[in-house]
């Protein structure tokens, strides 16, 4: 292991908060949907999926990346809001078990969906011009692209943060969090709620999915490992957190990808590894509530 | 076999009965089988990540059954192809291959597409005594372990294609060697034949990075790539871990300094990946339509799938779908029999120019000594969208270049 | 022929009748191997259900199970040469002991974090066969378990015709579901419905909750792990996917599809979704979309599962006769 040197071990680091940038957008979307509707969303794989098809199918569209940027949340929110309306809505009460299976079975139909509007191939995809090429960071060239992302990823984190922090919708997104029989009592129409919650969660999956895009083949499977990687993150983040989930997600990018550098091939196991590990020793996660949903 | 036929009339009255009660609208099948005819059963991924090549794998099967009956058949029996989806699943084809033996009374089969499912299709067959032959990539199917009399292997082999793309390559870019592949059975096999034909040309590994099954993101190991500085990168994986690699590896840059192979380029691989990810690299394949201006067999198969599919050309595993069908008719013929026995024999001894070359099994592993077509992609002076690939040589059959009978552990070698 | 004289002797005999039901059932199926795998998946499916529908826990890793004690069965025939019964012995162990250590951990954590700590463990459990190719054969998955005849009390049987297989695999599977049946009808049973109803109470009524679900999970392996044993002398391979959480995750399909809160539901649950899934893929290449629908429908409007709703249906139809009686 004599080439390893600190720049290149820099280099691994930059590449995993890249990955992790990704990871903590979805894991964003998963514990928001979980931590205001108790519903594990085992669709969130798949809403990734549909927006990152829909990314490129609205670039070739309008020719823009960043309109693309734009419309493909809004469209897979959209979608979100309809499955929310007719699919989920009926189970609420009826234990937490039932959302999870239907989810469950949607995500099956959103697959085969995509290949019959796509093809079973997928789409080819390349970095947008804008954003092409590598950038000296002192310690070698990192891709423009990868740098975006997670410059990306801030801003929408920061956006949701003061979303939910400082705006009178995101007040009763947290209050609804902690006891949804008050925020009705007081007269809020919560159904109303919750349906937002899960539009702007799958919202973020799909855009999530829209900027992955770029750097991997997009094609219908995509959604399937994703969604194991993403449970992980929000799990050790813990489930309902926020925080938890951004800084979750940084975590588990950094681990793959240091793990990649000494002992490549274990490095899918490691994520595993470490949701056992922290789940033995915190069972709630870093960041979640204890008791919730057990 | 007295017995079979016995309980399957019992079975038939008794189903006949049942017919209305049990799920009658869905009895029809894919190809039921009719009468006397001679079938063939065909499990390929219809559904799954390699969708696209299976189904021309069909298309192009059809063609070779079509092209048997209309020259008359066998004595007047005519073939049929029972086509069965495996979904890419080893479980699932094994109960496929099961159900077209048991149920379907199939007399051959040939198939699929994975290492996985081929040698779990061969397992089930050859425990029953029926003919398989594979149409996919694999090392482990020559070995003596998962070898039998019934066992065919009619595609390249992971040391062969990678043995003919190195001893192309590394004479030409350089000898300082770094792998990216992919941590199962088919990756490793692909270093190995890459070794093996790299050390009589002095060729040094840097680095043999192993990275896990289908893993989306290969970022994370790109900057140690980068560090190593290779002349050759070889991607040592497939489908669309190819598709991902190649596109990671053309947004890190890496292609300024460092020639970048793969062992297998698919052409279906190389359309979904688009040309600017696939640009300049260059592998391996078993055929590919542009051979035609060299190859008068090629272009008569060429012509043949362009009239059937208006236009269309067949993909590498599409004319291993042609071949491998075409090959245990051909067999049936010479050997005046349906039964795997005589048509194994009549296949060993067969020596046949399908679409590509001459070609031979090998008697010891039933393996098919081919030519390995060298080709590199292109993105500029396209004449039309199935113009993706120049051919850049084409290494001649040689049995030299598989690893030896004795090697498989094969005992016997004749 | 009074109805209720007939549910009731049928309710109290149910594995003997369960047990009828099934020795008819390869007339009833396209072919032999199809009935083999429900039997096999129907068992999976009773295994899971002991700890999902009887005791409340929703595990994410039950292929870990499943796949050990195909391996296990399976390496010791192919690397070992044993016996076949021995080997089944061996994957029942293997996955017991599995159990043991999976469930030790699991057990400490509650909920949704329960089904996600089983999912890694799960995992692991795969990455750990994976990687050990030698004996697993890795990606490619381990070939040759053949059992050509079985000799029974001088008696020579042919295994690999599919008639005969289907009757042996049915005498473990129906001893198997004797034996669960068996246990929930014990003290135990009534404990382990318990802890599904109120974990605390149970608790506070002296019951060592913690022994409990351990014991219930270690069972329900073994269970699992002889479904699994089973399957590799089916298919003479063992596919590496076995042990992927998504081969976890059809058990819990199969467990809603038949319905989670009956002893006869999984398996129904099992026979609806491995025959649908055969028929589906003849007719269309989009039988994921038809599962998928198929899915939600039962999620949405029969969650009781088809099992589940066929006995509710029949209860109510009794009750209605004997009240108008």
């Amino acid at each position: 292991m004599g080439d390893i040197t600190p720049s290149l071990l820099l280099l691994q680091l930059m590449t995993g908060i890249a990955l992790g940038a990704v990871y903590a957008l979805l894991a964003l979307g998963l514990s928001l949907i979980f931590g205001m509707l108790t519903v594990v969303n085992f669709a969130h794989g798949a809403f990734f999926m549909v927006g990152a098809f829909l990314g490129v199918y609205f670039l070739g569209l309008t020719g823009s990346f960043w309109f693309s940027l734009v419309l493909t949340p809004l469209a897979v929110g959209a979608i979100g809001l309809v499955a929310e309306r007719f699919l989920v809505r009926p189970l609420y009460g009826r234990g937490i078990d039932y959302p999870l299976l239907l989810t469950f079975g949607l995500s099956y139909v959103m697959i085969e969906a995509m290949r019959v509007a796509f093809g079973i191939e997928g789409v080819a995809t390349s970095t947008p011009a804008e954003l092409r090429g590598a950038v000296n960071l002192g310690f070698g060239y990192f891709p423009l692209y990868r740098l975006f992302l997670i410059g990306a990823t801030a801003v929408v984190v920061l956006g949701l943060w003061l979303f939910i922090e400082k705006t009178r919708y995101g007040l009763i997104i947290r209050a609804g969090s902690r006891d949804p029989e008050i925020v009705r009592v007081l007269g809020i129409d919560i159904a109303r709620v919750w349906l937002l919650v899960f539009g702007i969660g799958t919202a973020i999956a799909g855009l999530s999915g829209a900027l992955a895009a770029p750097t991997r083949a997009v094609n219908p499977e995509m959604g399937i490992s994703v969604l194991a990687e993403s449970f992980v993150v929000t799990v050790v983040g813990g489930m309902g957190s926020l925080p938890g989930a951004v800084i979750a997600g940084l975590l588990v990018g950094i681990v793959f990808s240091m793990t990649s550098l000494f002992a490549p091939d274990l490095a899918e196991l490691s994520i595993f590894v470490l949701m056992a590990v922290v789940l033995l020793i915190k069972p709630q996660g870093f960041f979640g509530k204890a008791g919730l949903m057990s | 076999m007295t017995t079979d036929r016995n309980i399957d009339t019992r079975r038939r009255q008794i189903l006949g009965a049942s017919a209305a009660a049990a799920a009658s609208p869905f009895m029809f099948n894919i190809a039921r089988a009719q009468g006397a005819n001679i079938r063939i059963g065909f499990p390929v991924p219809l559904t799954g990540a390699f969708s696209a090549e299976a189904q021309d794998q069909v298309r192009a099967a059809e063609i070779a059954i079509k092209d048997f009956n209309d020259a008359g058949g066998y004595g007047g029996r005519k073939a049929e192809l029972l086509v069965r989806d495996d979904k890419l699943n080893p479980g699932e084809a094994a109960t496929r291959t099961l159900e077209l033996i048991e149920k379907d009374k199939v007399s051959f089969i040939v198939g699929s597409l994975s290492a996985a499912t081929q040698l779990s299709i061969n397992a089930v067959a050859r425990d029953r005594k029926v003919l398989f032959n594979s149409i996919s990539q694999s090392d482990a199917i020559n070995e003596a372990k998962d070898w039998s009399l019934y066992t065919f292997h009619e595609a390249l082999n992971p040391h062969l294609t990678a043995g003919a793309v190195a001893r192309y390559a590394f004479p030409k870019f350089g000898k300082k060697v770094v792998y990216l592949t992919a941590d199962y059975a088919y990756g490793h096999e692909m270093v190995r034949g890459f070794q093996r034909a790299g050390a009589p040309l002095g060729v040094t590994t840097l680095a043999d990075i192993r990275h896990p099954l289908g893993v989306a993101d290969y970022s994370a190991f790109l900057p140690r790539i980068q560090a190593l500085q290779p002349d050759v990168l070889v991607l040592c994986n497939f489908g669309r871990d190819l598709v991902n690699s190649a596109k990671q590896v053309t947004d890190f840059g890496l292609k300024a300094k460092t020639k970048v192979i793969a062992p297998v380029l698919l052409y279906t691989s190389r359309q979904a990946g688009g040309a600017d990810a696939f640009e300049g690299i260059l592998g391996g394949t078993s055929y590919y339509w542009g051979m035609e201006d060299k190859i008068p067999a090629a272009k008569a198969f060429n012509d043949k799938f362009r009239k059937a599919h208006g236009g269309a050309v067949p993909s590498d595993y599409g004319a291993l779908g042609y071949a491998g069908v075409r090959s245990v008719l051909q067999a049936v013929l010479n050997a005046k029999s349906t039964d795997s026995i005589p048509v194994s024999i009549a296949l060993r001894q067969l020596k046949y120019n399908w679409y590509k070359g001459e070609q031979f099994y090998r008697k010891c592993d039933h393996q098919s000594v081919q030519s390995v077509v060298i080709v590199e992609s292109k993105s500029k002076a396209m004449k039309d969208k199935y113009d993706v690939f120049n051919v850049l040589a084409i290494e001649a059959a040689n049995e030299a270049n598989l690893r030896s009978c004795d090697e498989l552990g094969h005992k016997v070698t004749t | 022929m009074d109805i209720n004289r007939l549910t009731s002797a049928i309710t109290r005999h149910r594995v003997a009748a369960v047990i009828v039901v099934l020795m008819m059932f390869p007339w009833l199926m396209p072919y032999e191997a199809l009935a083999i795998n429900i039997l096999i998946f129907g068992l999976y499916a009773v295994g899971f259900n002991l700890l999902f529908g009887y005791t409340g826990m929703l595990s994410f890793g039950h292929a870990a199970f499943l796949g050990t004690g195909s391996y296990l069965c399976g390496i010791a025939i192919v690397s070992f040469g044993w016996p076949w019964w021995a080997a089944i012995v061996a994957g029942v162990v293997a996955s017991a002991a599995i159990g043991l250590v999976i469930g030790f951990l699991a057990i400490r954590t509650r909920g949704i974090y329960f089904s996600m700590v089983t999912l890694a463990l799960g995992q692991i459990v795969y990455y750990a066969f994976y990687k050990a190719e030698r004996w697993t054969g890795g990606e490619n998955g381990l070939r040759g378990v053949r059992v050509e005849t079985i000799d029974l009390l001088g008696l020579k049987l042919d295994f690999v015709d599919p008639l005969t297989k289907y009757y042996v695999i049915l005498a473990f599977v129906a001893a198997a579901l004797w034996f669960v049946s068996r246990v929930l009808a014990s003290p135990f049973g009534a404990v382990i419905v318990a802890i599904r109803e109120n974990e605390r109470r149970t608790a506070a009524c002296g019951y060592d909750v913690a022994r409990a679900k351990l014991l219930v999970f270690v069972l329900s392996a073994a269970l699992c792990g002889l479904a699994g044993a089973l399957r590799a002398l089916h298919l003479s391979i063992v596919p590496i996917d076995s042990l992927h959480y998504l081969q976890s995750g059809q058990a819990v399909m199969m467990c809603l599809l038949g319905g989670m809160g009956t002893f006869f539901g999984p398996f129904v649950g099992a026979a609806v979704f491995l025959y649908l899934e055969d028929v589906t893929t003849t007719v269309t290449t989009h039988w994921m979309a038809a599962v998928g629908v198929i899915f939600m429908v039962f999620v949405l409007f029969f969650p009781r599962g088809v099992w589940g709703s066929i006995l509710h249906w029949l209860r109510r139809h009794a009750d209605k006769a004997r009240v108008a009686a």
